[in-house]
């Protein structure tokens, strides 16, 4: 067993992207494959206690579609689709992600870098939804989202 | 929050006009005419962006027919941090149990090599 907890940082990039990073012990090969194969990915991408993943079909290849389906105690089912854009084992891919709704399609680049024997593992995260008018915007939009935080909190204290 | 409402803030947060409109509404409440002043847009097509901030919960607006002001609500934008908070839960809880894997794996693999 693990001694070491790697924390899992989440860092706001730009007003669009957003990254998730975690390093790994273990060779990139190694840890391209535990992202990119069902047989793996079943036994570990099931985020908080209480899920299985019983869909995890993935076509790696430019153009693949891929299909997650999870389910929980309570018969809870949560589904995600997408397509792989890019594939270069073991250093990165990239694909579309899909939650179905009004939730916009994301596309995901994740990339693999190993040195020393750790893996650091970083996925960024970036809106596809009004790609046009995201590359128009004015303002820098992380800089204000702290602002309404802020503003946020001082209005929570008001009657 | 239910998802169905965070997918509306996200939805409306994800245009450069209607962000601009939200930062402008952080120096005070702004009537329609004076948050269409910075734009090249006319009224209808700031009142349609006002619409979509408004069914998110991000705007609340007056009463009075000719004089509505619009006044910030940023509120869900919280919701929008603690779903960030959530998300980063999610690949935190996922990627420990991939250390317990990848522990399990290596054992396995010594167990051969013996």
């Amino acid at each position: 067993m693990s001694v070491t907890t790697r924390p899992t940082t989440l860092t706001v990039l730009s007003d669009e992207e957003i990254a998730i990073t975690r390093d790994f012990a273990a060779p990139r090969e190694l840890i391209f494959d535990m992202h990119t194969r069902p047989e793996h990915l079943t036994k570990w991408l099931l985020g908080p206690e209480g899920w299985t993943m019983p869909t995890c079909e993935i076509d790696l290849r430019p153009g693949g579609a891929w299909h997650f389906g999870w389910r929980n105690v309570d018969g809870d089912e949560l589904e995600m689709t997408g397509e792989y854009r890019e594939v270069v084992r073991p250093e990165r891919y990239v694909n579309t992600e899909r939650w179905g709704g009004e939730w916009p399609e994301t596309l995901i680049t994740t990339t693999f870098t190993e040195q020393d024997g750790v893996t650091t593992v970083v996925f960024i995260q970036r809106d596809l939804w009004d790609e046009d008018a995201f590359r128009a915007h004015e303002r820098d939009w992380n800089r204000m989202f702290n602002i309404l935080a802020d503003y946020t909190e001082k209005r929570s204290t008001r009657p | 929050m239910a998802t169905d409402r965070l997918s509306l803030t996200f939805a409306a947060l994800a245009d450069p006009t209607r962000r601009a409109i939200l930062a402008r509404l952080l120096d005070g409440a702004a009537t329609v005419k004076e948050l269409a002043a910075p734009f090249a847009m006319s009224g209808p097509a700031v009142s349609k962006h006002l619409r979509v901030l408004e069914r998110a919960g991000l705007i609340k607006r007056g009463r009075e027919a000719q004089w509505r002001p619009c006044e910030l609500n940023a509120a869900p934008l919280k919701d929008v941090s603690e779903w960030a908070e959530r998300y980063r839960q999610f690949w935190d809880a996922s990627y420990r149990r991939l250390d317990e894997y990848l522990d399990e794996l290596k054992e396995k693999g010594n167990e051969r090599d013996d």
